[in-house]
C-alpha cells in the first residue's frame, strides 16, 4: 500500500510540477507543452489508481508476478499498434505537403498548416515516430528471442514505450506552434531533446540488460546491429543538440556552435540518422525476420560479421557529402566523398547477404507475399546504396545538389528499403504476438504490395526527372552568354511532377491503408476466405505406378 | 591459434566489449572531422564586416527559424558561375560565423537567399510575403500574412543575447543591457540611433512592414532578409585581390 | 596544428594503419576453425521448441 501512495503522491508532485512551469513560461508553446506534459501525468496518476491490483496488494505484494514462461510481449504488441498509426499520420501528412507543393492554395493561409511547419512533422512521423516505434517492437522481440530470456527491466520497457510516444507528441506539437531548432531531422527543443535523452538512456538499459541476462553463449549478429543503433543515435543525439536555451522556462535555445561547424555537426548527425537509425537498426530487424520467414540461415555468417564492422566504421565519415561546394573546408569535402564511396562497398555485402538467404527458396517470391516485399526492401536497399555513392561524388552533387533528386534518394531508401522492411515484419509478427494460426489475408499482403511499389516507382522516378531537370534549367546558358530560365519559370516547370509524386504518395499511403485493415481484423481473430496463393496442380489419376497391362 | 579463437569468442559473447568496440569504431569518422574544424585556423578565414546581428534582425531570423524557411530556401551559394551570376558572389565560412544555428539549408524550393538583403524593396517583400502570387504568378510559396497582424513579441531581447554571447557571439555588455532599445530604435527612423550604428556598423534603420504604428513580427523579419549577405563589401575586395 | 602537418600525417602512417587494421579484422573473421561457430550462430534463431511463445 506505501509503495502505491508513493507512486501516486511522486505523479502527483509532477503534475504541480508541471502546472507551475505552465504558469510561468515566458512563451506560449512552452506552456502548451507543460500542459501535455500536466496532462500525461494526471493520466499516471489515474491509471496508477485505478489499475492497481488491489487484491494482490491485500496480499502483501503489489502486483501478481508476470509469468516467467512467456516473453514479455506487451510493450510489443502496442509497438506495433503505435507504427501503424504514426505510419498512416506520417504518410498522410508528407501527402499533403507534396500537394501543396503542387497546389499552394493547401496552405491554408493559417500559420499552423503552412509547408514550413509541416514538412518537419511530416519527417519526424515517419522517421521517428513509424520507424523508431518499429525499431523499438522489433528490437525488444529479437532480443527476447535470440537472447532466450524476458526483458530485462520490465516496468522501464513500458517507461521507454510511453516515453517515446510522450516524445513524439510534444515534437509534433512544437513544429505546429513553431517550436522547432530548424536542424533538419534534429528540430525539437532542448528540453524535448532532454526528455528523449532519459528516454533513450531506459531504452539502452532494457536492451543491454536483456542480452546481459541471456541464456544463449552467442549474442547474434542482429543484435549488434540494434545495438550499434541505439549507442550511436545517443552519440549523435547528445553532440548535435547540444544548446543554449535563452530561459530554462521558455522553448528557445541556441545551438552551441555556429556557421560551418554547426554545419558538420549537424550533417554528422542528420547523414548518420540515416546510417544507424534507418540503416542499422533496420539492418537488425533484416537479419532476424528475412532468415525467419525464409526458414533457412542466413547466406554467409563471416559476410555479416565483416558488413556490420565496415559498415559502422564508414558510414559515419559521410556527412560532408551534404555539403559539397559549401564554405566547409576542401579537406572535409573530399573526405566525406571517398568514404561514400567505399560504403557502397558493405553496403552490398550486406545486401547480397540478405537476398542470397532465399538461396534454394526462389519460389517463395512468388507464394509468399511478405519474402517478396522483403526481397522488394533489399533491392531497393541496393539501389539507393548505389545512387547514394554516386551523389556524393562532387561532379554528380554539384548537379544534384538543392534539387528534388535529393529528395526522390531519400524516399526510394525510405519507402523502399525502411517500409517494406518493417510492414515485413508487422505481418510476420502479428499472428505470432496475438496467438493467430496466421494473417486475416495474404492476398491482401500482396495488395499492399503492389499499390506500394507503383507508387514508389511513381515517386522515385518523378523525383528523378524534377531533379534533373532542375538542375539543368538553372545552369542553362543562351546563346547570348545569359542564364536562360529565371527561377520562377523553373518553378512551375515542377508542377506535373509534383503532382504525379503526390500520385506515388497516394497509392502508398492506400497500400498502408489496406495493411491496417489486415491487422486489425487479424487482432480480432477472423480468417478471410482465400484462394491460397499457389496451387500445384495434382491429378490423383496420373499419381499410381504404371502396371504392364498383359497382352490378350 | 586456440587463444586468437579463445580471443574472438569473447567479443562475439561480452556484451560490454562489443559495445564498446562498436562505440569506438564510429567514434573514430566523427573526430577525425569534426574536431579540426575548431582548431585549423584556415577553417573560417578573417573578413571584414561580419558584426553579430541587432536585436531586431535577431527577432527576425526566429522568425525565420520558426517558419521552417531552411526547408525550402538555402542560404549557402556554391562558386559556380551560374550560381554568381543568380545569386550574387559565393557565400564564405565567415558570413555565417555567428549563425546559432547556421540556417545554410539543404533544398532550394525557392531561391537562394544568401544575398537577398537589398535585392528587393521592403514594399516588395511585404507584398510577397503577404500573398506570394501577387508578385510572383509561378510561386509555390504559402502566404505569411499573419506576420503583419502579430505584434512581435519576442520577449527581453537581453536574456537572447546574454545566451549567444554564452555560445561564443562577441556582443558587449552594453549591447545586451541596451537591447531592447536597440530594438525599438532600430524602427524609429526619429529616434536617436548614433549608438545603435556604433554598435552594429551596416545597421539599416526604418519602419520595414509600411506600418510605422505598429511593431510588427513583418518589420523583424524584413530588417532580417534585408541584411542577409549585406555585411562583406565584397567590392572593395576585389580591389585587393587584383595581381599587382 | 596545422592542416599541412595533419595532411602529411594522414597520407602516411594513418593510411597505414587504417590498411592495417582492416585486414587484419577481415583475416580474423576468416581463421580456421571459426566456420562451426558461426554456422551455430547463423542456426541459434532456429532452435524453435521454446523460441516463439
Amino acid at each position: 500500500m506505501d509503495n502505491l501512495l508513493v507512486k501516486a503522491g511522486g505523479w502527483l508532485a509532477l503534475v504541480f510540477l508541471a502546472f507551475l512551469a505552465m504558469v510561468l513560461a515566458v512563451d506560449g508553446g512552452f506552456a502548451v507543452h507543460m500542459a501535455i506534459i500536466m496532462i500525461a501525468c494526471l493520466i499516471a496518476l489515474w491509471v496508477t489508481i485505478s489499475k492497481a491490483d488491489y487484491a494482490a496488494i491485500g496480499r502483501g505484494i503489489l502486483k501478481a508476478p508476470a509469468d516467467p514462461g512467456k516473453y514479455d510481449d506487451d510493450p510489443i504488441r502496442w509497438g506495433v499498434i503505435a507504427t501503424l498509426f504514426w505510419g498512416m499520420a506520417g504518410f498522410f501528412v508528407g501527402l499533403y505537403i507534396a500537394l501543396q507543393l503542387a497546389f499552394p492554395v493547401l496552405n491554408l493561409g493559417l500559420e499552423y498548416t503552412t509547408f514550413g511547419r509541416l514538412r518537419p512533422l511530416h519527417t519526424s512521423a515517419v522517421i521517428f515516430a513509424f520507424g523508431g516505434n518499429a525499431l523499438i517492437a522489433t528490437s525488444f522481440y529479437v532480443v527476447q528471442r535470440t537472447c532466450r530470456a524476458r526483458l530485462a527491466f520490465p516496468r522501464l520497457a513500458r517507461f521507454v514505450f510511453w516515453g517515446y510516444q510522450l516524445f513524439i507528441v510534444l515534437a509534433a506539437t512544437g513544429y505546429l506552434m513553431g517550436v522547432t531548432q530548424s536542424k533538419e531531422y534534429a528540430e525539437p527543443e532542448w528540453y524535448v531533446d532532454l526528455w528523449l535523452t532519459i528516454v533513450w538512456v531506459s531504452y539502452a538499459a532494457v536492451y543491454i540488460g536483456t542480452i546481459v541476462k541471456r541464456s544463449e553463449p552467442h549474442i547474434y549478429v542482429a543484435n549488434w546491429f540494434f545495438l550499434s543503433f541505439i549507442l550511436t543515435v545517443a552519440m549523435l543525439h547528445l553532440v548535435n543538440g547540444l544548446a543554449m536555451p535563452v530561459s530554462l522556462l521558455g522553448a528557445k535555445s541556441y545551438s552551441a556552435f555556429a556557421g560551418v561547424q554547426d554545419a558538420l555537426t549537424q550533417w554528422w548527425y542528420g547523414h548518420n540518422a540515416v546510417g544507424f537509425f534507418l540503416t542499422a537498426g533496420f539492418l537488425g530487424m533484416m537479419y532476424y525476420f528475412v532468415p525467419k520467414q525464409a526458414e533457412r540461415p542466413v547466406y554467409s555468417y563471416r559476410l555479416s560479421i565483416i558488413h556490420f564492422w565496415s559498415l559502422i566504421f564508414l558510414y559515419i565519415w559521410a556527412g560532408p557529402h551534404h555539403l559539397h561546394y559549401t564554405a566547409l573546408p576542401d579537406w572535409a569535402q573530399t573526405l566525406g566523398m571517398v568514404f561514400s564511396i567505399v560504403l557502397w562497398m558493405p553496403s552490398w555485402g550486406g545486401m547480397i547477404n540478405g537476398l542470397m538467404t532465399l538461396n534454394g527458396a526462389w519460389d517463395k517470391i512468388r507464394t509468399d507475399p511478405i519474402i517478396r516485399m522483403m526481397v522488394l526492401a533489399l533491392a531497393f536497399y541496393g539501389m539507393s546504396t548505389f545512387e547514394g555513392p554516386m551523389m556524393s561524388i562532387k561532379s554528380v552533387n554539384s548537379l544534384s545538389h538543392y534539387t528534388d533528386w535529393t529528395v526522390g534518394h531519400v524516399h526510394s531508401g525510405a519507402l523502399g528499403w525502411n517500409g517494406m522492411i518493417t510492414f515485413a515484419a508487422l505481418y510476420y509478427m502479428v499472428p505470432r504476438l496475438w496467438g493467430r494460426q496466421r494473417l486475416y489475408s495474404l492476398r491482401m499482403v500482396n495488395w499492399h504490395f503492389w499499390f506500394a511499389t507503383i507508387g514508389i516507382v511513381l515517386y522515385a522516378a518523378a523525383m528523378w526527372v524534377a531533379g534533373i531537370m532542375q538542375g539543368l534549367m538553372w545552369r542553362e546558358y543562351g546563346d547570348d552568354g545569359y542564364l536562360v530560365y529565371a527561377f520562377s519559370e523553373v518553378v512551375s516547370a515542377m508542377f506535373p511532377m509534383y503532382v504525379i509524386r503526390a500520385a506515388g504518395g497516394l497509392l502508398y499511403l492506400a497500400g498502408a491503408a489496406v495493411m491496417v485493415y489486415n491487422v486489425w481484423m487479424t487482432i480480432a481473430g477472423k480468417v478471410r476466405e482465400e484462394k491460397s496463393m499457389t496451387e500445384t496442380p495434382h491429378d490423383p489419376e496420373a499419381d499410381k505406378p504404371l502396371v504392364a497391362v498383359p497382352a490378350e | 591459434m586456440t587463444t586468437l579463437t579463445q580471443k574472438h569468442k569473447k567479443i562475439e559473447r561480452n556484451v560490454t566489449l562489443l559495445a564498446v568496440l562498436a562505440l569506438v569504431t564510429v567514434m573514430i569518422g566523427g573526430i577525425v572531422e569534426i574536431a579540426p574544424l575548431f582548431w585549423i585556423d584556415n577553417t573560417v578565414e578573417e573578413v571584414e564586416g561580419v558584426r553579430p546581428y541587432t536585436p531586431l534582425e535577431l527577432a527576425g531570423r526566429n522568425i525565420y527559424v520558426r517558419e521552417g524557411c531552411y526547408s525550402c530556401h538555402s542560404q549557402m551559394i556554391r562558386p559556380f558561375r551560374d550560381e554568381v551570376e543568380r545569386y550574387g558572389h559565393y557565400s564564405l565560412a565567415a558570413e555565417s560565423m555567428y549563425d546559432h544555428p547556421f540556417q545554410w539549408g539543404s533544398k532550394r524550393t525557392g531561391p537562394d537567399l544568401a544575398r537577398v538583403g537589398g535585392r528587393y524593396s521592403d514594399e516588395w517583400h511585404v507584398q510577397h510575403l503577404t500573398d506570394p502570387r501577387a508578385v510572383v504568378p509561378e510561386s509555390n510559396m504559402p502566404p505569411y500574412a499573419f506576420l503583419a497582424d502579430k505584434d512581435l513579441d519576442s520577449g527581453d531581447m537581453s536574456t537572447h543575447l546574454r545566451a549567444l554571447t554564452r555560445v561564443g557571439v562577441p556582443y558587449s555588455e552594453d549591447a545586451i543591457a541596451k537591447a531592447n532599445e536597440d530594438l525599438l530604435t532600430q524602427v524609429d527612423p526619429f529616434a536617436n540611433s548614433a549608438d545603435l550604428e556604433k554598435r552594429y556598423p551596416k545597421v539599416q534603420i526604418r519602419d520595414f512592414d509600411g506600418n510605422p504604428d505598429r511593431l510588427t513580427e513583418m518589420d523583424a523579419l524584413i530588417a532580417y532578409l534585408q541584411m542577409i549577405g549585406t555585411l562583406v563589401d565584397f567590392e572593395a575586395g576585389e580591389a585587393l585581390e587584383q595581381p599587382r | 596544428m596545422s592542416y599541412d602537418a595533419l595532411r602529411h600525417f594522414a597520407d602516411s602512417w594513418g593510411l597505414l594503419f587504417m590498411t592495417a587494421v582492416f585486414l587484419t579484422l577481415i583475416g580474423w573473421t576468416f581463421r580456421p576453425g571459426a566456420g562451426r561457430t558461426h554456422e551455430e550462430a547463423a542456426h541459434m534463431i532456429f532452435d524453435e521448441d521454446k523460441n516463439d511463445v
